[in-house]
C-alpha cells in the first residue's frame, strides 16, 4: 500500500447525515487563489514610496561593542537612514523576560545580534551600505553549553541590570541581572516521589537529549512599517498574535495601542514561529520613524535560519517506576533548557512539558524541575507542540522500558495507566471528553502492533542487516484553548447583506491551517447556507474583534465557538422575523438551502434573501448583524502550576514501523498508524491535511532535521545542509479519528493543530529499539548517529547539574 | 551599478523586451521588474522549488537562472499556466484534494506538476504515485506532508487536456 491508498477509519458514532456540512471534505476557501499564484504574501506587497530595510548582524559570538562607525554608510547615495542603538536611546527590551534590546548597545551575545540597520532606495543600496559600517568589537569568552554556563566562574550573559531611560530622563530596571546565567526556573510537584519509588518493583532512569530544529516556514519573515501624518503606526505583519503585538508595539513606542493597526497578509507558514516580537520588527519601525517613509524588510533564507527562533533544545533526566502489576508509581524529571542569549517562549515550554509528565498517564507522584540557562547559542521560541515533543520522547521511552522490565505487554501497560473520561488529574486538569484508550486500541489494532512487536524483537539475534521495528507513542495536548493570557477569548462579528450573503469577521488568524474555512463551515451549517455564501474577514486589527492569537491548537475550538455563537444569534433574529411574517411560532421554522423552511416537513416557506430585504427596507429598518465573544470555561494555573488550563484536551496514539539498515544507520519510516481523539471531525479534508503535515514534520524532527550549532555559530543555514523531508521519503499514513464529542467544543470538536507532530520521534525511538535492541537517547536519528549507537559508539550523555 | 543587457523573449505567450542588469536572476526580473509575484522566493539557492518556472517546456528554479539567459526563450510562470486548461485543472485538483495549506510552495508545485503531467500526456499514461513523488522531490512543502499534493496530481485527468 502507498500513501494514496490510505484508509480512514472512523470510530465515531456520529454519521454525517443529510445535507449537513459537518464531517464533509470542504475545500479551503483560499486554495484557488493560492494555486494560481494570485495570493499576495508580505514579500509580494509593495507600498508607494517604500524604502528597503537591512540589518547588520554581529560577526562575533560574544563581544563588547567598542565603537560603530556609520559615516561612510550614511554618505552612500540612496541611503535614507542608518541607525544604531545610539539613535534610539528610548528603545525598550522585547521578549518574554524583557531581556533583549532590538538594537544592541554595548554588547553582542550571539552572531544573530542586530548591531545597526539601514533604510535605502533599494535592497542593493541597503546591502552596500551595511558593508560600509565598521564595528570595533572586543571579544568576550563564549559559553555555548548550558551545563558549562551553570558552573561558577562561567561568563555571564546578563550579569548586569538592564536599565531603561525614558525620553524625559526617568530610569527603570526592566530586566534584573541573572546571576549564574539562570534565565527561568520551574518547579512542580504532586504526591511524594520518594514514597512512589519505595513502592516500585521496577525503576528506570535515563538522560535524553533533544536537539535544535527550526520552523522553516516556506515564506520567509518580513514586515512593512509606516507612520501616517498623525503618527499612527500601520504594520503589514506576519504575526500570529496581532492583538497582543498591537499592545507590545505601542508600549515599545510609548504610544496609545489604539494608534497601532496591524494588517496580516496571507502568511507563508507559522507553526508557532510568529508568536513573539523579534528585533527586526521594532528595527523596521525605528527606520520608518527615522525616514518618515514606509520601510519594508524581508529576510533572506539564510537570515531566516540564523535569526529566527528554534524549537527548545533540552537535556532531560527522567526517573520512573511502576509496580509489578503495571501501575505507575512515580516520575521525577529534571530538565536543563539551553535558553540561548535571550528569553523567548522556548523558556516557558515547561508549562506544557509538565502536563505530559503529570497527566498523560495516571501517575500519583511526580516531581518536575527545569532550569533555563543563558548561553551564547540561538534562542528558542514556540514551535508546534511547545515542549511536548521533548517530554513525550522521554515518557514514551520509559513506558516501553518499564513494560519490558516487568514483562508486561507494552500496549496493556499503557492501557492500564491511560486516562479515562471524567478524570481530574493531580495537576487539576479535567478530562471531560477523553478517547485515549480508543486511540491506543485503534492504533494498535490497525497496525498489528502487539504481534509485530513480538515478532520483530524475536529476530534481534538473526544477524540480518536490514531490520524492522514497530514503536508506539501517545500524546495529551490542550484542545480547548489554553488560559495563559488574561483572556483566552475570541470575538466574531457576523453581518448578512440584502442578498443573504454573510461576512464573517473574526479575530482568528489564518496561517494556512484552514481556520477561515472551518469557521465559515460552522456558520453556514447553523444558517443553512452554502460555503459560497460567506466571505471571511480576518486580517486587520482595525476591523476584526479581539482574539488572543493562533497558538495552542485553539482556533477551531475558541474561534469556532465564537463564530457559532454569532450565527446562533443571527438565526434567532431571522427566525423571529420570519415567524412574525409567516404567523407561525419560531420553533416551527428552520433555515436550509437559503430558505426559511417548515421544520416538520422541510417545506420552503420564504427565500432568505427576500426575508432579509423585507426586514431591511421596512418601516422599522433593521440589519441582521450580530456579535459574539467566546471565553472558554478554563482557568489560570495557580502558583504551583495547578489548574484546568484548557476547556478540553486532545489525545492521540501513533504507531510507526521503521526499517533500520544496520550497516549504514539509515532509518526509513515505512508507515504511521495514527488514531486521534479530535472530539469531532468538522472538515475532513482539512483535518487529514493537518495530521499528514504534522506527522511529516515529526518525521523531520526524528530523522532528518538538525540545526547544527557549534560554539554559538549556526553551521547549516540553508536547505542544502538542513534537511527537510521530501516527497519520496514520506511514510504511508493510516489515520483514524476518534470522535469523543466534546461537550464544550463547537459541534463537539477539539483542537488538533499541534497533536500530529508530537508522537513521531518518540515512536520512532521505540521502533528502532524494537528493530535492533539498541535504544537511542539523543535526537536526531540521522544515519551517522544511528550507526554510532548500533556500534557502541554513541556519545555518552552526561549530567552534572543540581537543580 | 552593473552592465545591462537587452533581452527579448516570450513570457506567458506575450512577446517581451526588457533591459536587465547582467547579474539579475530570472526570479528577480519576474517579481520585481515585471510584477509577476506568483513565482516565490523561498531560498534563492535552488533548494526549495518555490520559484519553479518553465523555460522552453522544462522546469527550472528561476532563482538560479540569469535573466539575461531568458533571451530568445519561451518562459511560462504560474500566471501564464493558470490561464491554460492544464493550469485550471491543477487549480481545481489542488483545491478539491486539500493540497494547499499556507500555499507558499503551491505555485512551484503546480508548475512542476504541469511538467510532470505533460511528459506523461503523450501516450505514456498517467504518472503513478512513485513517479509523482520523484517528480516533486525538488519542491519543499512544510505544511501538507506532500500526501494530498500527490493525490491532487494523481487526480488530474491528463487525457482530457
Amino acid at each position: 500500500m502507498d500513501a494514496l491508498q490510505k484508509t480512514k477509519a472512523e470510530a465515531g458514532t456520529k454519521p454525517a447525515s443529510g445535507d449537513t456540512l459537518i464531517g464533509k471534505r470542504i475545500p479551503k476557501k483560499d486554495a484557488p487563489e493560492k494555486a494560481s499564484g494570485r495570493t499576495r504574501y508580505i514579500d509580494d506587497i509593495n507600498v508607494p514610496g517604500q524604502l528597503y530595510g537591512k540589518i547588520l548582524r554581529s560577526t562575533q559570538v560574544h563581544a563588547r561593542i567598542r565603537a560603530i562607525d556609520t559615516d561612510a554608510a550614511r554618505a552612500l547615495p540612496g541611503v535614507h537612514a542608518v541607525i544604531t542603538a545610539a539613535d534610539v536611546p528610548w528603545q525598550r527590551p522585547i521578549g518574554v523576560s524583557k531581556d533583549h534590546l532590538p538594537l544592541k548597545s554595548d554588547r553582542v551575545r550571539s552572531p544573530r545580534d542586530e548591531v545597526a540597520a539601514v533604510a535605502a532606495d533599494s535592497e542593493e543600496i541597503a546591502e552596500a551600505a551595511l558593508k560600509l559600517i565598521r564595528v570595533d568589537y572586543e571579544p568576550l569568552p563564549i559559553v555555548a553549553d548550558a551545563q558549562e554556563a551553570l558552573k561558577p566562574g562561567a561568563p555571564l550573559l546578563h550579569g548586569e541590570d538592564l536599565v531603561w531611560t525614558s525620553p524625559d530622563g526617568r530610569s527603570e530596571v526592566l530586566h534584573k541581572a541573572s546571576p549564574g546565567n539562570v534565565a527561568m526556573t520551574f518547579t512542580y510537584a504532586q504526591g511524594d516521589v520518594v514514597r512512589g519509588e519505595a513502592e516500585s518493583a521496577a525503576v528506570v532512569e535515563d538522560i535524553f537529549q533533544l536537539h535544535y530544529v527550526t520552523h522553516c516556514c516556506m515564506g520567509v519573515s518580513g514586515v512593512i512599517a509606516e507612520f501616517d501624518a498623525s503618527d499612527n503606526l500601520l504594520l503589514h505583519s506576519n504575526t500570529q498574535v496581532p492583538f497582543l503585538h498591537k499592545r507590545e508595539f505601542a508600549e515599545m513606542l510609548g504610544i496609545d495601542p489604539g494608534r497601532v493597526r496591524i494588517i496580516q497578509p496571507p502568511i507563508g507558514g507559522g507553526f508557532g514561529s510568529k508568536l513573539d516580537i523579534y528585533p527586526f520588527e521594532p528595527i523596521v519601525i525605528f527606520l520608518a520613524r527615522a525616514t518618515r517613509r514606509p520601510v519594508k524588510l524581508v529576510y533572506t533564507r539564510e537570515e531566516e535560519f540564523l535569526a529566527s527562533p528554534t524549537r527548545q533544545p533540552v537535556l532531560l533526566k527522567l526517573r520512573s517506576g511502576c509496580r509489578q502489576d503495571g501501575t505507575l508509581t512515580f516520575r521525577a524529571v529534571e530538565t536543563v533548557h539551553d535558553n540561548g542569549a535571550y528569553t523567548s517562549w522556548g523558556a516557558t515550554t515547561p508549562f506544557v512539558m509538565m502536563q505530559t509528565f503529570s497527566s498523560l498517564y495516571r501517575v500519583p507522584n511526580c516531581d518536575y524541575r527545569t532550569l533555563a540557562v543563558y548561553t551564547n547559542n540561538p534562542y528558542s521560541g514556540s514551535f508546534r507542540g511547545y515542549g511536548n515533543l521533548q517530554a513525550t520522547f522521554a515518557v514514551e521511552a520509559h513506558m516501553d522500558k518499564l513494560a519490558d522490565a516487568i514483562g508486561m505487554d507494552a500496549l496493556e501497560f499503557r492501557l492500564k495507566n491511560a486516562q479515562d473520561p471524567g478524570e481530574v488529574t493531580p495537576q487539576g486538569m479535567h478530562f471531560n471528553s477523553c478517547g485515549f484508550k480508543d486511540c491506543l486500541r485503534t492504533a494498535a489494532e490497525r497496525s498489528g502492533y502487539q504481534q509485530k512487536r513480538l515478532a520483530y524483537r524475536s529476530k534481534w539475534n538473526d544477524g540480518a542487516v536490514i531490520r524492522r521495528g514497530v514503536g508506539m507513542a501517545s500524546m495529551l495536548h490542550v484542545g480547548g484553548g489554553a488560559k495563559i493570557y488574561q483572556s483566552d477569548g475570541c470575538g466574531t462579528i457576523l453581518k448578512m447583506d440584502d442578498f443573504a450573503h454573510l461576512t464573517l469577521i473574526t479575530g482568528a488568524s489564518e496561517i494556512g491551517q484552514g481556520s477561515e474555512t472551518v469557521l465559515a463551515q460552522l456558520v453556514c451549517e447553523e444558517l443553512g447556507l452554502p460555503l459560497a455564501a460567506v466571505s471571511v474577514v480576518n486580517s486587520d486589527t482595525d476591523i476584526t474583534p479581539w482574539d488572543v492569537g493562533v497558538h495552542a491548537s485553539r482556533t477551531t475550538f475558541v474561534a469556532g465557538n465564537s463564530a457559532l455563537g454569532a450565527a446562533r444569534k443571527a438565526k434567532t433574529k431571522i427566525l423571529a422575523a420570519a415567524a412574525a411574517k409567516l404567523e407561525q411560532p419560531p420553533e416551527a421554522l428552520d433555515l436550509r438551502g437559503g430558505f426559511v423552511i417548515a421544520k416538520a416537513d422541510g417545506k420552503r416557506l420564504i427565500e432568505l434573501s427576500r426575508l432579509i430585504r423585507s426586514l431591511h427596507f421596512s418601516d422599522k429598518a433593521e440589519l441582521v448583524m450580530t456579535t459574539h465573544y467566546y471565553e472558554p470555561p478554563s482557568h489560570h494555573q495557580d502558583k504551583e502550576f495547578k489548574g484546568d488550563v484548557s476547556a478540553a484536551y486532545s489525545w492521540a496514539t501513533q504507531v510507526v514501523e521503521v526499517e533500520v539498515d544496520t550497516q549504514t544507520g539509515i532509518v526509513r519510516l515505512l508507515n504511521v498508524t495514527a488514531a486521534h481523539d479530535v472530539g469531532r471531525v468538522l472538515n475532513r479534508l482539512g483535518i487529514e491535511g493537518q495530521i499528514e503535515g504534522g506527522v511529516v514534520m515529526g518525521q523531520g524532527y526524528a530523522l532528518t532535521e538538525e540545526l547544527l550549532v557549534e560554539n554559538g555559530v549556526v553551521r547549516n543555514p540553508n536547505f542544502r545542509d538542513y534537511k527537510l523531508v521530501t516527497a519520496p521519503e514520506i511514510p504511508e499514513m493510516d489515520i483514524s479519528f476518534i470522535e469523543s464529542m466534546d461537550g464544550e467544543g463547537p459541534q463537539g470538536a477539539k483542537g488538533v493543530g499541534e497533536a500530529p507532530a508530537i508522537c513521531v520521534a518518540a515512536a520512532v525511538a521505540n521502533a528502532i529499539h524494537n528493530a535492533t535492541g539498541v535504544r537511542l537517547y539523543a535526537l536526531p536519528f540521522t544515519p551517522e548517529n544511528v550507526y554510532r549507537a548500533l556500534h557502541g559508539q554513541a556519545k555518552p550523555l552526561t549530567w552534572n547539574v543540581a537543580i | 551599478m552593473s552592465a545591462t543587457v537587452e533581452i527579448a523573449f516570450t513570457l506567458n505567450g506575450v512577446a517581451t523586451q526588457i533591459q536587465v542588469p547582467a547579474t539579475l536572476s530570472t526570479l528577480e526580473m519576474l517579481r520585481v521588474r515585471l510584477g509577476l509575484t506568483g513565482t516565490k522566493y523561498g531560498c534563492g539557492e535552488g533548494e526549495c522549488g518555490a520559484c519553479t518556472i518553465r523555460v522552453d517546456g522544462l522546469t527550472l528554479n528561476s532563482c538560479l537562472m540569469f535573466a539575461a539567459d531568458c533571451d530568445g526563450r519561451d518562459v511560462t510562470t504560474i500566471e501564464g499556466l493558470a490561464a491554460t486548461p492544464t493550469g485550471e485543472a491543477l487549480k481545481e485538483a489542488f483545491t478539491a484534494n486539500g493540497a494547499v495549506q499556507c500555499g507558499f510552495c503551491t505555485p512551484g508545485l503546480v508548475m512542476q506538476a504541469s511538467h510532470l503531467l505533460e511528459r506523461h500526456g503523450h501516450g505514456h499514461g498517467h504518472p503513478g504515485p512513485e513517479e509523482i513523488k520523484r517528480g516533486i522531490e525538488g519542491n519543499l512543502c512544510r505544511c501538507t506532508g506532500y500526501s494530498k499534493v500527490i493525490e491532487a496530481i494523481a487526480a488530474v485527468d491528463v487525457s482530457a487536456k
